[in-house]
């Protein structure tokens, strides 16, 4: 792995982890409300299966997407502006922390119903197709999501016309509290593409080089004009579903026997032992990710809140009867 | 402002006074124009291609600009309605159709969630210049599960547009309104009226999408109704014609927004308002038109406005009950005279 990636990589797992505590501080301290779904455990799903990605490739994404969206360049102020429902968050303080967006940077969301993100990508997919463009769509979603109708029905339409999606599992093994072998029948997620001819592998998702490469390979597969693949990222969360739930329902040494599995402390291990980068580069990569974070809560608090309840609801603004008019 | 409409064969002349179409053929034309003129605008639904759809609005196009533009789906309402979602968002102007109305129940995550969301919560980011046309309301004895009218529904969405257009005009207006409308915007027809006749002038200024047109001048009272509720109404207004009851009838054409403006400037002739619609009454679209007409224009109303609606039951198969279970003519009449009282002559 070359120097610079390995840097990019490092930098980036470090930050996902660090947004996260902050959030969950934040969160804690009554600044951010609503529900709030973190990552640390998962980083090396996001951060290896988009930094094989291209610039001009479309991202769709889950409730669970703060990571997604600042590996995809989004600035850690826009992001945490946004979960302190700020004017300058990236979306404006009207989305929150489910519904983040950038569409120059082609981040489309931010989905929080359950499913919704394969019928968009298909969409987008589409629309790449008709217009004979290049670039691919990246489609997350959870171990829970794939059974939901939209997974199928969209899949099959993917492969029908030979779609250029990658749907990326994150295989955290939950649905909330309910365990995948108890929500699916066939727990080999990227099995459920052989259904409509879409190839698929299962990745360990604590592994950001092995995530990182599968990546690669899926997305040439995706550009090459085969049409979809299915790539299932098996990986854990270490904190509860949201900060709602406190995980009664797994015990405290299951957590512990995936923490030894660190996808963090693994990466470290690997730069180190392969010589991709020094110790005091990784501890130097750290600090600025911590900087960037305490900036990002600095912004956050002093941004201004929007203020136009009825902006943007329509491009031309639609009269309806409030009651007070006549 | 007459054009020569020679260049699409077979459907339009150009022989004076303006042809008669059929909705159908209106909606067709539409569909070609926009798709010749944008090459962002594509269709897709079930058997909107080959097959050229269950009530031939889309035939010929996919002969015309093929199967890219002109796809049949999969029977996967919410995900080929969510797949025009995600189009929208990145340039595409989709033209998704539902099979009937009733299949677009399990498309409401795409419309409701997704279509009508997106641009306020992305705040502002995006635009979502998707149309979902479908069918619906009482057709001829297809039961409960094909009869439905989901008004009430979908205009309670902040984020959508809804048009019901009556007659071919409208239609082709309409739809070519909605394509060009960046917004997305719900097109519902009508299944009897796919088949019904009206004149038809392509050259003419269309009014605004949202604005509702009155089909008959009256002095008494307003009859406030869309789809095929119109025609109802105008036959009752005939008949209310031999009691000395000169009634006016106002077609919405739109149900989000309602043209309130024309219909305030109705009342303050007539004074009193009755609105009738085909959907079941409790809590269905014509509660909202009734309530906002008797706030809105309470200092013009010598009566409350009332309503005529289908009755609170799923709509049965036998032809009899599922006749009685709608408004017609006589209801309309009926209640009328009780909302007008006694008239000498
Ligand atoms: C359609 C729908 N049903 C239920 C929910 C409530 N819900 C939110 S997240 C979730 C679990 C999803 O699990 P999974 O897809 O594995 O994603 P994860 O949260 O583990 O990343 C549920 C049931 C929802 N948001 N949408
Ligand atoms: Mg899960």
């Amino acid at each position: 792995m070359q120097r610079q990636l390995a840097h990019q990589i490092w930098y980036d797992m470090v930050l996902a982890r660090l947004f996260e505590q902050a959030a969950a501080e934040q969160y804690a301290q009554g600044r951010i409300a609503g529900f709030l779904h973190l990552y640390p455990g998962e980083e090396a799903v996001a951060v290896g299966t988009l930094r094989a990605a291209d610039t001009g490739d479309y991202v769709v994404s889950t409730y669970r997407e703060h990571v997604h969206a600042l590996v995809w360049g989004i600035t850690p102020e826009a992001v945490m502006a946004e979960l302190f429902g700020k004017a300058t968050g990236c979306s404006g303080g009207y989305g929150g922390s489910m519904h983040l967006f950038d569409a120059g940077r082609r981040f489309l969301g931010g989905y929080a119903i359950v499913g919704e993100t394969f019928p968009v990508a298909i969409g987008v997919g589409y629309w790449l197709r008709l217009t004979g463009a290049p670039d691919a769509v990246l489609c997350y979603f959870g171990d829970g999501a794939a059974n939901q109708g939209t997974f199928h029905e969209s899949l099959n339409m993917a492969a029908l016309w030979k779609l250029p999606v990658l749907f990326v599992c994150e295989n955290n093994h939950y649905q909330i509290g309910t365990e995948i072998h108890r929500h699916t029948a066939v727990p080999e997620i990227h099995r459920h593409g052989t259904a409509y001819g879409i190839p698929g592998r299962r990745v360990d998702g604590m592994d950001v080089v092995a995530v990182y490469e599968a990546t690669r390979m899926a997305l040439e597969h995706v550009r090459a004009g085969n049409g979809p693949y299915l790539l299932e990222c098996e990986t854990y969360r270490y904190r509860g579903h949201s900060m709602a739930d406190p995980g009664a329902y797994r015990s405290a040494l299951e957590v512990a026997e995936l923490r030894a599995r660190d996808p963090i402390d693994g990466f470290r291990e690997r730069v180190l032992h392969e010589g991709w980068l020094e110790q005091a580069e990784l501890e130097q990569a750290e600090r600025e990710a911590r900087a960037a974070v305490e900036a990002a809560v600095a912004f956050a608090e002093e941004s201004l809140e929007p203020t136009n309840l009825e902006q943007d609801v329509y491009v031309q603004p639609l009269d309806l009867y409030d009651g007070t008019k006549a | 402002m007459k054009r020569a409409h020679n260049d699409r064969a077979g459907l339009v002349g150009v022989s004076r006074p303006a042809p008669v179409l059929q909705v159908w053929q209106a909606l067709n034309i539409a569909h070609d124009e926009v798709m010749a003129r944008d090459e962002s605008v594509f269709i897709l639904g079930e058997d909107v291609g080959l097959y050229g759809g269950s009530y031939r609005v889309t035939q010929g196009l996919f002969a015309k600009y093929g199967e890219w533009r002109v796809r049949d789906t999969p029977i996967s309402e919410n995900s080929f309605t969510g797949l025009g979602v995600g189009a929208a968002l990145v340039g595409g102007r989709p033209i998704v159709e539902i099979m009937t109305i009733n299949f677009a129940l399990l498309a409401l995550d795409a419309i409701i969630n997704m279509a009508a969301k997106l641009r306020y919560m992305s705040g502002g980011q995006f635009k979502v210049p998707l149309v979902v046309r479908s069918p619906g309301g009482v057709a001829r004895q297809l039961a409960a599960q094909h009869s439905q009218r989901l008004e009430h529904t979908l205009m309670n969405v902040p984020g959508l547009r809804i048009v019901a257009p009556a007659t071919p005009q409208d239609a082709y207006w309409q739809l070519k309104q909605a394509v060009a409308c960046d917004d997305p915007v719900i097109v519902l027809e009508h299944e009897l009226l796919y088949f019904t006749e009206g004149p038809f002038d392509p050259g003419a200024d269309p009014p605004p999408m949202h604005a509702a047109a009155v089909r008959r001048r009256g002095r008494d009272i307003s009859l406030i109704a869309w789809h095929r509720m119109v025609d109802v109404c105008l036959e009752a207004a005939r008949e209310l014609e031999a009691d000395g009851i000169d009634a006016e009838v106002v077609d919405l054409r739109s149900l989000r927004p309602i043209d309130l403006p024309l219909l305030l400037e109705s009342v303050s002739r007539t004074h009193r308002a009755l609105v009738v619609e085909e959907d079941c009454r409790f809590a269905g679209a014509g509660a909202e038109i009734a309530a906002t007409l008797n706030e809105a224009g309470f200092f013009e109303l010598e009566a409350p406005v009332q309503r005529v609606a289908g009755r609170d039951v799923p709509t049965p198969y036998n032809a009899r009950l599922e006749a009685a279970s709608i408004p017609d003519a006589a209801a309309v009449v009926r209640a009328v005279r009780g909302l007008l009282g006694p008239r000498e002559k």
